[in-house]
C-alpha cells in the first residue's frame, strides 16, 4: 500500500522527471511530505508564477515536459500567467495542484478555487483527482497530452484526501490510450506533390521558419531543404535559432518589428512555405493586404489553424518534421540568385539607419548592448528575454545560430517571464552559459525570484536594459498617443543594491565601452551577476508596422544622412 | 468564402463530469454563437450525445470541427450541413384561448398535428415535435391569440443513412482547398 502523495511522486519519476518548481501550502502538504522521499529535485521559487515559468524555460531548452507544483486557492491562481503563456507558445507542462479534500468541494471552503474551472481555457487539458486509485493513470495520461501532437500545459487538480489515502498502486508500460485523443496527423502524398510543384515553379519563394521547427527538431532538415531548394528564410520570433541567422539565406526577423526587406520580401513574394507557424496578427499585419500575390503552403501540426489567418493553397497537416522529410523527396534543387539579389536592394539604406552603424558619440544604445554580447560569447549564449522594446532588440541584433538558445513569451508576451523562465532554462541545461535580458519594467514583475538563485546557487548572468520607462508602451504612446506619456516613467530600486541584498553581485553600466568589461566580468564570475545597463532612454524599435498597418507600411528609423533626427 | 448559414454538429463525447463546460466554453471563447445544444444519453455507455446549431460560414465550420476534435473528451464530430439527416426540435406552447375561442386554436393545431396536453379555463397547452420551420409556424399563428409561455428543446438530429454511425473515431477534414 502506498499513499496517493508517494504515487504522485512514483508516477513523476517514472516519467522521467527530474526537477519540479513549487511552493507549498495546507491543501498540497502530503505531496511535500512524501517529496523528502522522492529523488526529484524540487525548486522552491519565492511565488508561483515563478514556478510556471520555470517549468516553461526547463521545457522549451529541454524539450521535456516542465513541472510546477502549487497549492489550492491563490497557489494555484498564481500559477495561472505562467500556464496562459506556455499554452500559447504550445509549451509543454504539467501543473500539479492541491484541492480542498472532496468531501469540501464546493463548499467555498478554506483555500477553494475551482482551478480546473479557472484553467480551463488555458490549458490543454485538465483533471481533478479525487480518488486514490487514479492518480497514477492521471499523471501518465497528463504527461501524455502535454508533450504528443500540438503540446501545451495540463494541470492536474489533487485533492488533499486522494494524497493522504492509500492503495495498491497500478503501474502500466503499455502506451497511453485515450479514447477521444488522436494528436497525429501525417499529410498527405497528393497535397505533398501539389506543394513540391508550386515548389519548384515558384520564381520569388520565401520560407517562414516558426516554433515549429524548433519544437519538432526540424533544424537539420530545414537546412537540407534550403541547401537544395535554395529558398532564403524569414524566422517569426519563437522561430529564431530554427535556422542559422549568420547564414547567407536566413533573412532575419518578419513582422512587426521584423527587418524591413524581410517584411518586403514577404510582399513581394510569390509563394510562401510557412513551416510550423500560425500567421499571427504580429507576422501578418493587416490581412487582406499580407502577401497578396503569394500562393501559400501552409504546414502545420494543427488543423484547427489552417485557413485561421491566412487562406492556404496547400495545407500540409503534420509533423514539420515528417512533412520537410517527404517534400525534400519532391522537389528540385534550385536556386533563386536573381530574386535573392532583389532582396538585397530592399535592404537599401538600411544599414546607414541602422544605430549599430551609426557615428559613435559615446550615448550607450539598448542595440549596443546586444550586438556587444552577441560578439563577446560569439552567439552561443542562451538567451531568455522578458517582454518589450529589449525584446525585439535582442531579436534583431543576437544572431541566433542554434535551435534553443532564444527563449522568449511570444504568444502571451509575459512580462516577467524572464528571470524565472531562465532559471527552469539553466537546470535544463546546466553547461549553457545562460543570459537573461530584461527591461527595468519587466524585471521587477518577478525579481523576487533573485532569492531564488541565490538559495539554489545557480549561475545567471542578468541584463537589465534599464531606459527609465516601460519603454515599449512609450514607444506606442510616443508615435501613436501624440507623446503623451501617461504611466510609462518609471522609478526604479537601486538594481545594484538589489543584486547586493541576496549576496549576488551586481554592476553598472552608463557608456558604450563598458560594455565589454561588464560582460567579460560577469561571464569570469563565479556566481550569478546582474549587470544594470543605463540605456538611451527614449530610443524606439525600428522598423514598425503599426497594428492594423499593411506589412510593407514601416516606420522606419530616421536616416541620419537625409533626414533630421526626429523625423519620421 | 461567405456562405453563412445555420449548421447542425452531432457530436459524441465522454460522458464525464464537465465536458459540456469544455464544448461551450470552447464556443463562448472562439466567439461563436450558439444557437442551440442538446445533450442526452446514446445506445453506448459513457458515451453521450450533442446536437449543437449554429450559424458558421464554411471556413469556420471546419475550424470548429478541427477545434472540437481537440477536446479531449471529445470522441466524433459530424457536421451534418450537406449530409441527409433528420432533425427535430420539441416545444411546449402554452396559448390564452377561453371556451370561445378553443375550437378555432384546436384547428389551427390540427394543421401543424401539434397534441393537446393541457386544457384550463384560459389556456392550453399544445405539444408539437417537428423542424425549426414546423414549430416557428404554429408559434406564429398562435401568436394571435396570445402565447402566455413557450419553451423549445433545441433540435436532435441523426443522419439518415444506416451505418454512418458506426463506431469510428473520425480525424478532422484537413485539406485546405
Ligand atoms: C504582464 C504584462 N503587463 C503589461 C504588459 C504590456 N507591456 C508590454 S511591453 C511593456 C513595457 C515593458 O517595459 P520594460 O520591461 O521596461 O521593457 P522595455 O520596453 O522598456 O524594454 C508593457 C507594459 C505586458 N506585456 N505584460
Ligand atoms: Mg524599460
Amino acid at each position: 500500500m502506498r499513499t496517493g502523495a508517494q504515487i504522485l511522486w512514483e508516477a513523476l519519476h517514472r516519467e522521467g522527471v527530474e526537477v519540479v518548481f513549487g511552493y507549498p501550502g495546507g491543501a498540497i502538504m502530503p505531496a511535500y511530505d512524501a517529496l523528502l522521499e522522492s529523488p526529484i529535485r524540487h525548486v522552491l521559487v519565492r511565488h508561483e508564477q515563478g514556478a510556471s515559468h520555470m517549468a516553461d524555460g526547463y521545457a522549451r531548452v529541454s524539450g521535456k515536459v516542465g513541472v510546477a507544483i502549487a497549492t489550492s486557492g491563490p497557489g494555484a491562481t498564481n500559477l495561472v500567467t505562467g500556464i496562459a503563456t506556455a499554452m500559447l507558445d504550445s509549451v509543454p507542462l504539467v501543473c500539479i495542484t492541491g484541492q480542498v479534500s472532496s468531501k469540501f468541494i464546493g463548499s467555498d471552503a478554506f483555500q477553494e478555487t475551482d482551478i480546473t474551472g479557472v484553467t480551463l481555457p488555458i490549458t490543454k487539458h485538465n483533471y481533478l483527482v479525487t480518488n486514490v486509485d487514479d492518480i497514477a493513470k492521471t499523471i501518465r495520461e497528463a504527461f501524455y497530452v502535454a508533450r504528443s501532437g500540438r503540446p501545451g500545459p495540463v494541470l492536474v487538480d489533487i485533492t488533499k484526501d486522494a494524497q493522504q489515502a492509500s492503495t495498491v498502486p497500478v503501474w502500466s508500460d503499455e502506451p497511453v490510450r485515450m479514447r477521444g485523443y488522436r494528436p497525429e496527423h501525417r499529410a498527405g502524398s497528393e497535397d505533398l506533390s501539389r506543394a513540391a510543384e508550386l515548389i519548384d515553379r515558384a520564381k520569388r519563394p520565401v520560407i517562414l521558419a516558426g516554433h515549429g521547427i524548433v519544437k519538432a527538431e526540424a533544424s537539420k532538415l530545414l537546412r537540407a531543404f534550403v541547401d537544395k531548394t535554395g529558398i532564403p528564410v524569414a524566422s517569426t520570433l519563437l522561430g529564431l535559432g530554427g535556422f542559422p541567422a549568420t547564414d547567407p539565406l536566413a533573412l532575419g526577423m518578419m513582422g512587426m518589428h521584423g527587418e524591413s526587406w524581410v517584411n518586403h520580401a514577404i510582399q513581394e513574394a510569390d509563394l510562401l512555405i510557412a513551416l510550423g507557424m500560425r500567421f499571427d496578427d504580429r507576422v501578418t499585419g493587416k490581412l487582406d493586404t499580407y502577401a497578396v500575390n503569394a500562393k501559400k503552403i501552409h504546414c502545420e501540426l494543427d488543423p484547427a489553424e489552417i485557413n485561421k489567418n491566412v487562406r492556404a493553397d496547400v495545407a500540409l497537416v503534420g509533423d514539420v518534421r515528417d512533412t520537410l522529410e517527404s517534400l525534400l523527396g519532391l522537389v528540385a534543387r534550385n536556386d533563386h540568385g536573381s530574386w535573392l539579389a532583389r532582396i538585397s536592394d530592399y535592404k537599401g539604406d538600411s544599414a546607414v539607419r541602422d544605430i549599430q552603424t551609426m557615428p559613435h558619440d559615446g550615448r550607450l544604445f539598448a542595440a549596443h548592448v546586444m550586438h556587444d554580447l552577441w560578439r563577446i560569447t560569439e552567439g552561443k549564449a542562451l538567451v531568455v528575454t522578458d517582454v518589450g522594446q529589449h525584446q525585439m532588440w535582442e531579436a534583431q541584433y543576437y544572431k541566433h545560430d542554434h535551435p534553443r538558445k532564444l527563449v522568449t513569451s511570444g504568444g502571451l508576451g509575459t512580462m516577467g517571464f524572464a528571470l524565472p523562465a531562465a532559471i527552469g532554462a539553466k537546470f535544463a541545461s546546466p553547461k549553457d552559459e545562460v543570459w537573461v535580458i530584461a527591461g527595468d519594467g519587466g524585471f521587477q514583475m518577478t525579481a523576487c525570484e533573485l532569492a531564488t538563485i541565490a538559495q539554489e546557487g545557480i549561475k545567471l548572468h542578468i541584463a537589465i536594459i534599464n531606459n527609465g520607462y516601460l519603454g515599449m508602451v512609450r514607444q506606442w504612446q510616443q508615435f501613436f498617443y501624440n507623446g503623451r506619456y501617461s504611466a510609462t516613467p518609471l522609478k526604479s530600486p537601486d538594481f545594484v543594491k538589489l543584486a547586493d541584498a541576496h549576496g549576488l553581485d551586481g554592476l553598472r553600466v552608463t557608456k558604450r565601452d563598458e560594455v565589454e568589461w561588464a560582460v567579460e566580468r560577469a561571464r569570469a564570475s563565479e556566481g550569478t551577476v546582474l549587470i544594470d545597463f543605463r540605456v538611451e532612454q527614449e530610443d524606439s524599435v525600428y522598423p514598425m508596422v503599426p497594428s492594423g498597418a499593411a506589412l510593407h507600411d514601416m516606420i522606419r528609423r530616421p536616416n541620419p544622412i537625409v533626414e533630421t533626427a526626429g523625423d519620421e | 468564402m461567405t456562405n453563412t448559414r445555420l449548421r447542425t454538429y452531432i457530436m459524441h463525447v465522454e460522458d464525464l463530469p464537465g465536458v459540456l463546460n469544455r464544448v461551450t466554453s470552447l464556443f463562448r471563447r472562439r466567439g461563436y454563437n450558439i444557437d442551440s445544444l442538446t445533450v442526452g444519453r446514446t445506445e453506448v455507455p459513457a458515451v453521450s450525445r450533442m446536437t449543437i446549431v449554429m450559424e458558421a460560414d464554411d471556413d469556420a465550420a471546419r475550424r470548429i470541427e478541427a477545434n472540437l476534435y481537440k477536446l479531449v473528451n471529445v470522441l466524433k464530430v459530424e457536421d451534418t450541413t450537406r449530409r441527409p439527416c433528420v432533425t427535430r426540435e420539441l416545444a411546449l406552447i402554452k396559448v390564452r384561448a377561453d371556451q370561445a375561442r378553443r375550437a378555432h386554436v384546436l384547428q389551427l393545431a390540427e394543421v401543424f398535428r401539434a397534441r393537446v396536453i393541457d386544457i384550463a379555463p384560459e389556456a392550453m397547452i399544445f405539444e408539437i415535435t417537428g423542424t425549426r420551420d414546423k414549430i416557428e409556424g404554429l408559434a406564429g399563428v398562435l401568436a394571435e391569440y396570445g402565447i402566455v409561455e413557450m419553451v423549445r428543446t433545441g433540435a436532435v438530429a441523426m443522419l439518415r443513412s444506416a451505418g454512418a454511425e458506426a463506431e469510428v473515431q473520425e480525424q478532422p477534414r484537413t485539406s485546405a482547398a
